[in-house]
């Protein structure tokens, strides 16, 4: 049954993989791109990055994190349940070069995120390595993954339970300076895509960053996804969701994505208290 | 049908029935603002029709309805009839009822309007589609009818889909709406507000078309989830591009993307598709702050002050022209102004400021005089130097237009476009065999009529293209 659930992790707490059949995203999608999903009949429409695919089972899988009311509608749903709407394969997919140094950047739910996009640097023929933060080690997602289909991975985490002590951005500079590589990508939360454009600017890099605005549709009709780049504004659902990472405008991408804030809240404290259930996991 | 008294002589002189309206102090909800003919307005507004015998508003309908024969209907008090006449040409007199611009075509046209006002030929469509909404759920009831006939595509469910959907099912073709959103409806649904168009209204009359045997897939992006080309390979035998003017225009100033600050797109959005007048109980929130400033001049500037409006703040619109120039309906205007929208003619935004949290708080704005009218023949509006000055606003929708969006062209590098708009011929063709395009998608933001008119008119030469000797396929009836 399309849209239909057939494998449903905990990779880590609060955070889901969830199999879902859709035969024709999984014949199209490439990395980097995104759906548009509806959990249930009454949810609002949130994008959600493509992590992988499987032919066989005609699905794809994305990775969830509950922090608002619809991520945690969508990992309410259990194997067997679908979703009401899946849109998608959305964006332009991941540029993907050949024959470079590469450098992947990770921060949280983004690792899973991050992992189509490595695995395709490789595949292209470029030297991966790959930079991964979580909060502590139990928080850690997707190293095996990582390992086997991109290469070596170093992880940093916030209270050096594992790893590197610090931030994925601290930890770069550890390893790397300037002319070390010769492109790279990063996706996570904010204010860590931020560190880690300042970080590189003047390494000879091109960094690419995979922004998850404020969406609606999805399709370049509402606006609502714009981010400021260089000189332009753009639609992320259209023209990205990739960007050159040095020329976004991470501060203006925060004020929007947070706009919503305390509309979230209400929403959540609303959803708690006449849905119940729902925000148990 | 039960004997009829002898029907009364037309009398054109009886005064054009006004369209009973809530009341504006009740305007807080989206409940539909107008309310349709009393049934002893329809009456006589019915009868105010001469039954010309060369009916010149039929040939100015965009759908040709037999609007003499429908009007002779609802003369004898037969409304099921009337419905029954206009759907021989059109499945939606709900909609097309209520945002037709009457005004440009058949009540232009209407010979009363000569001496006497026109014939309010929309409000008495409108008369004729509620009252068969009984007669409606039994059109709708049962099994849906199974066309057998070739596949054809139509991408995007709005106006020009529709009704070429409505006549390619009645010649038996089988129809796939394809939609990318999750409703079905297209600007119907998420740029045309409640309260010019109740959504049960509309679902009702998509809904017959689901039982004509229309079938619709929602959440499907063609040019994403499957080319035009995939289309051609999964047995659709030809496709029509109704995709719509969905890429909105930006202001273009600084300060666009603080929070609070939308397109009308988006805001109409959030509010007609996705409910956010209902947060949360819906879950998609919109910001309407104190005061918003709407800027722009058409319907969809009405529609998004209009909702402003309804959610509590003072609301005014913008625009760089002066009130002669306004592109909205003048119904849509005088229900705004009823309202409470104010109107600032002649200035135009130049930047938006914030707070430092990133919200909308001001807008600074620029006095506009009007030159020499440019080749079109309107007065373009330029700048008074030093002429600037700020008002406060903590909600700004931008309402300045919209092109074609572009997600399926970029995908089929093969579509000749202009200027965003796909290029077709006379009979609706693109510059792909056995593919045809119209409404908003070709003619960039237009109105819901023309795009019908379009989509009929594909709909034609995809009978054409694919039944060279004319035929319906088997199917006697519909």
């Amino acid at each position: 049954m399309i849209n239909q659930i057939i494998d449903r992790r905990e990779l880590a707490p609060a955070v889901t993989l969830l199999e879902v059949v859709a035969p024709r995203i999984q014949r199209r999608w490439k990395a980097g791109q995104f759906v548009i999903v509806r959990p249930t009949d009454h949810s609002e429409r949130i994008p959600l990055t493509i992590m992988d695919s499987s032919p066989e089972r005609q699905s794809i899988s994305m990775v969830v994190q509950a922090v608002g009311k619809t991520t945690q509608e969508t990992v309410a749903l259990q194997c067997g349940e679908a979703f009401a709407d899946l849109a998608g394969p959305l964006g332009e997919p991941a540029t993907i070069p050949a024959g470079k140094r590469v450098v992947c950047l990770a921060g949280g739910v983004g690792v899973a995120e991050l992992l189509p996009v490595a695995r395709a640097y490789r595949d292209a023929g470029n030297q991966v390595i790959v930079l991964c933060g979580a909060r502590s080690n139990e928080y850690r997602i997707l190293d095996t993954e990582l390992r086997a289909g991109a290469g070596p991975v170093h992880w940093a985490t916030d209270d050096g339970s594992f790893g590197f002590h610090g931030n994925v951005v601290a930890l770069l500079k550890t390893l790397a300076g300037p002319g070390a590589f010769d492109e790279g990508h990063v996706i996570g939360p904010i204010p860590m895509m931020k560190a880690a454009a300042d970080a590189t600017r003047d390494w000879h890099l091109k960094l690419y960053a995979s922004l998850n605005p404020v969406m609606i549709d999805g399709t370049g009709m509402c606006g609502g996804c714009r981010v400021t780049v260089g000189d332009s504004v753009k639609f992320a659902c259209v023209d990205g969701p990739e960007f050159d990472a040095h020329r976004v405008d991470f501060d203006e991408l925060a004020r929007r994505n947070g706009a919503y804030r305390t509309h979230e809240r209400l929403a959540l404290e609303h959803g708690n208290g006449c849905r119940i259930g729902l925000d148990v996991r | 049908m039960k004997p009829s008294p002898p029907r009364p002589k037309p009398d054109p002189k009886a005064p054009r029935q006004p369209l009973p309206l809530l009341d504006p102090a009740l305007r807080h909800t989206p409940a539909e603002v107008a309310l349709g003919f009393t049934g002893e307005q329809a009456k006589i507004e019915a009868l105010r029709c001469l039954q010309c015998q060369k009916p010149t508003c039929i040939d100015a309908c965009p759908l040709n309805i037999d609007i003499k024969r429908f009007i002779l209907r609802m003369v004898d008090g037969d409304y099921a009839g009337a419905h029954e006449v206009i759907s021989e040409q059109s499945p939606f007199p709900g909609v097309c009822g209520r945002v037709c611009q009457h005004e440009l075509f058949c009540e232009e046209a209407c010979i009363v309007g000569r001496r006497w006002d026109p014939v309010a030929i929309g409000a008495l469509e409108r008369f004729a589609a509620d009252h068969a909404r009984l007669r409606m759920q039994e059109l709708v009831k049962g099994e849906p009818r199974k066309p057998t006939g070739p596949k054809v595509a139509l991408v995007g469910s709005g106006p020009a889909s529709l009704i070429a959907a409505y006549d390619l099912v009645r010649l038996n073709y089988r129809v796939t709406i394809f939609e990318a959103l999750h409703r079905l409806g297209g600007v119907l649904a998420y740029g045309i507000p409640n309260f010019r168009l109740p959504r049960e209204i509309l679902h009702e009359e998509i809904a017959r078309l689901q039982n004509l045997g229309v079938e619709f897939v929602t959440s499907f992006i063609v040019g994403k989830s499957a080319t035009i080309e995939e289309l051609f390979e999964e047995g659709y035998e030809a496709v029509f591009l109704g995709t719509g003017a969905g890429l909105p225009y930006l202001m273009e100033i600084p300060g666009e993307n603080l929070a609070g600050v939308y397109t009308a797109n988006e805001f109409l959005t959030r509010l007609n598709l996705m409910e956010a007048y209902r947060f949360p109980e819906r879950p998609t929130p919109v910001h309407v702050g104190k005061r918003t400033v709407v800027v722009g001049g058409g319907n969809s500037a009405m529609d998004a002050a209009r909702w402003a409006r309804r959610l509590g703040s003072e609301t005014t619109i913008l625009y760089r022209r002066g009130r002669a120039e306004l592109k909205a309906r003048i119904e849509e205007i005088k229900h705004a102004e009823e309202e409470g929208v104010r109107f600032e003619f002649l200035a135009a935004p130049v930047a938006l400021y914030g707070d430092p949290h990133g919200f909308v708080t001001a807008m600074e704005c620029i006095r506009m005089e009007l030159g020499e009218p440019d080749e079109s023949g309107r007065r373009s509006p330029a700048p008074i130097p030093g002429s600037e000055y700020r008002i406060p606003a903590e909600t700004v929708v931008a309402a300045i237009g919209q092109a074609p969006n572009p997600t399926l062209q970029r995908v089929t590098p093969q579509l000749h476009t202009r200027r965003g708009k796909i290029v077709i011929d006379e009979a609706g063709r693109t510059s792909m065999n056995l593919v045809f395009a119209g409404g908003d998608v070709v003619r960039g933001g237009s109105t819901v009529i023309l795009a019908m008119k379009d989509g009929r008119a594909a709909a034609a030469a995809i009978h054409r293209a694919l039944s060279p000797n004319g035929g319906n396929h088997d199917q006697p009836d519909h």
